[in-house]
């Protein structure tokens, strides 16, 4: 009796739980989803509202995308018409597209390596030096709108302290116009940028650091790890690999969703398109003129090629240290 | 090598943290690299502390001192009179001033308590339980990490239309309950609960939503704190994401733009606000930081 409670599953069920009926894949499945009732109506709030508000919109999103739609008839099917429109005659988004992937091939990787590189060499000070520089890094990230500052450093006239400084070195003799010269928008934006982008990610890899097990280090100086540098890539970096891919994500969404501070910076729209990125042309679009198809069609090609990076990017993660 | 190999030997017995101490000094770390790593530290620590600097030192100018040639960093004779000009300056506002801190109060703290509840209700059955489905929900959860939610602004205007919520506090409250990043963090944290705990209570006859109040939630502290600050962030510098228009229910952030935007005259009052603005979540972060980045040790992507 004890062997062929063993072999056979279904006997070895308490009654209560086995089905009546011979099993099938649904009927297991859904026995399943009985029992763990508790699990989804623990869930339910979150996920209602995720779906509501996450989920939901990329659809309709998707969806309106290949419609025109002013919001005030009901949207009209145009196929195609959104996105050729947008690559072949939309100049300015063509801008813009170029401008986002230069902050994001820019201001993505710096930022991780800045995030990862400033976590490292703080990891290495004593408790409460580790604890100021933290802070002293992560503030411009966490203060909010303060990056306005800049506004205060570029200023246009005299008053300002980069335009002051040159000034009174003999470097310029005219203020400069920073922000309405387009040669410089650019640059400064990077510039705020990485300033703001020690982030979540920065403290994701300082939590990291510090998990790594010590013994580890030992383990590796016995086996003829010489140097810092060596410790680095044989230990610590595939120690932390899961807080590298999560850092990731989030460095390299932020990057291209550059639009506040070049809102912020430069004005809306800034002088020639020079700081237009596909989220300030969707925000044109989306809440200046009504296209909401259009604007939908922006969203659309600016969430592939978010999500498309950041599978690219952890699947390139997965190989570091091995 | 040779010091090396005898590493082992004469710190047997010794406390671990006492002789990670020595290994480093013993492992090679040459002068030069550590000398140039911690002045790289310092010069970039000066690029990310100048302008915080700057805008504080501004906030105590005299107005002469803030348009000044050449301009300077720090302040020289330091003065209240920005904070009294702003203080005046909100007892003229159409709206009383205390109305925008109540709006932002208000939505600050209903969408924190909220989100922290609601994303370890849903965290929790992700993190300890075994359900059909569950490796698809939370796959679209860290999918929904690799875009930033301007891509469903426009759905999401009419959604909250259609729900009767725009021009209302909840047009920002719910949509902010179910920010993906909280509930990703704090599931990953609630994985190194330990299971014998949860099977304990089970067998004491706790139900599952027992156990989730009464052991799971007392036990993530460190992640409410990290949940609480990254909405607390969020939702303190929010200025309605277009979706609230009557003035009495705008925000702190949107009148403070008011100010800073005002030009010449408000310059003074503008850094004053933007102190007090920024001051707030670097004070919090100041109090919780070592919760917080107990919470980031789990933050990591598994394969």
């Amino acid at each position: 009796m004890h062997n062929a409670g063993l072999q056979d599953p279904e006997t070895a069920m308490p009654a209560a739980v086995r089905p009546v009926k011979p099993q099938t894949w649904r009927s297991r499945k859904l026995a399943e989803i009985k029992a763990s009732k508790h699990s989804y109506i623990l869930l339910a709030p979150y996920m209602i509202l995720f779906t509501l508000f996450t989920v939901l919109p990329v659809v309709i999103s998707m969806i309106l995308s290949f419609t025109y739609f002013n919001m005030l008839e009901f949207p009209r099917f145009v196929g195609w018409d959104n996105y050729t429109r947008l690559f072949l005659e939309d100049d300015i988004f063509l801008i813009a597209l170029k401008n986002t992937l230069l902050f994001a091939a820019i201001t993505g990787p710096i930022s991780y390596l800045a995030c990862f590189l400033f976590a490292w060499v703080i990891n290495e000070l004593g408790p409460r030096m580790r604890a100021f520089m933290t802070l002293i890094f992560y503030a411009p990230s966490i203060s909010g709108n303060v990056y306005f500052i800049w506004l205060m450093i570029f200023s246009g006239d005299r008053y300002g302290i980069m335009n002051g400084m040159l000034i009174k070195l003999g470097i310029i003799l005219e203020p400069i116009q920073w922000l309405k010269t387009e040669a410089f928008i650019m640059p400064i934006i990077i510039l705020v940028q990485l300033w703001l982008s020690l982030g979540t990610g920065f403290l994701a890899f300082i939590a990291g650091l510090q998990t790594v097990d010590k013994t580890l280090y030992e383990a590796g100086a016995v086996d003829g790890v010489r140097n810092r540098w060596q410790e680095l890539w044989y230990i610590t970096l595939p120690s932390m690999r899961p807080q590298l891919m999560f850092g990731a994500v989030i460095q390299l969404t932020t990057s291209f969703a550059v639009a506040d501070v070049s809102i912020a910076l430069a004005g809306f729209p800034s002088v020639n398109y020079a700081a237009e990125t596909i989220v300030t042309h969707l925000i044109d679009f989306g809440t200046t003129r009504f296209e909401m198809g259009f604007a939908s069609a922006i969203a659309t090609v600016l969430f592939i090629l978010m999500v498309g990076t950041n599978l690219i990017v952890q699947k390139l993660l997965r190989k570091v240290g091995e | 090598m040779k010091a090396v190999y005898e590493l082992p030997k004469k710190r047997s017995g010794r406390l671990l943290s006492l002789s990670l101490k020595r290994r480093r000094k013993r492992v090679n770390r040459s002068f030069m690299g550590t000398f140039s790593l911690f002045a790289l530290l310092a010069v970039f620590g000066a690029f990310m502390a100048l302008p915080l600097v700057y805008a504080i030192n501004n906030a105590f100018k005299p107005l002469d001192e803030i348009f000044m040639f050449p301009p300077t960093l720090f302040v020289r004779n330091p003065t209240w009179n920005n904070f009294s000009d702003l203080i005046n300056l909100l007892g003229q506002s159409w709206v009383p001033f205390s109305r925008y801190i109540f709006n932002t109060v208000f939505i600050t703290g209903i969408g924190i308590v909220g989100h922290v509840i609601l994303a370890s209700a849903a965290a929790y059955p992700l993190a300890k339980h075994r359900f059909p489905g569950k490796t698809f929900l939370f796959q679209v959860v860290v999918l929904s990490l690799m875009f930033t939610p301007v891509v469903t602004a426009t759905p999401n205007y009419m959604i909250l239309s259609w729900l009767g919520m725009i021009d209302t506090y909840w047009a920002v409250i719910i949509p902010a309950f179910a920010y993906s990043l909280g509930l990703y963090l704090m599931k990953q944290f609630m994985e190194q609960i330990p299971d014998a705990l949860l099977e304990a209570a089970k067998i004491d006859g706790a139900s599952e939503y027992r156990i989730f109040w009464s052991i799971v939630m007392p036990n993530v502290k460190p992640a409410w704190l990290t949940l609480i600050i990254l909405l607390f962030q969020i939702l303190w510098g929010t200025d309605g994401n277009g979706f609230i228009y009557s003035e009495q229910l705008k925000t702190l952030h949107y009148a403070s733009n008011q100010i800073i935007l005002g030009g010449i005259s408000r310059a003074g009052a503008g850094a004053a606000v933007a102190v007090i603005l920024m001051s707030v979540p670097i004070v919090l972060f100041l109090f919780s930081q070592s919760r917080i980045i107990e919470t980031m040790a789990t933050s990591g992507m598994k394969d």
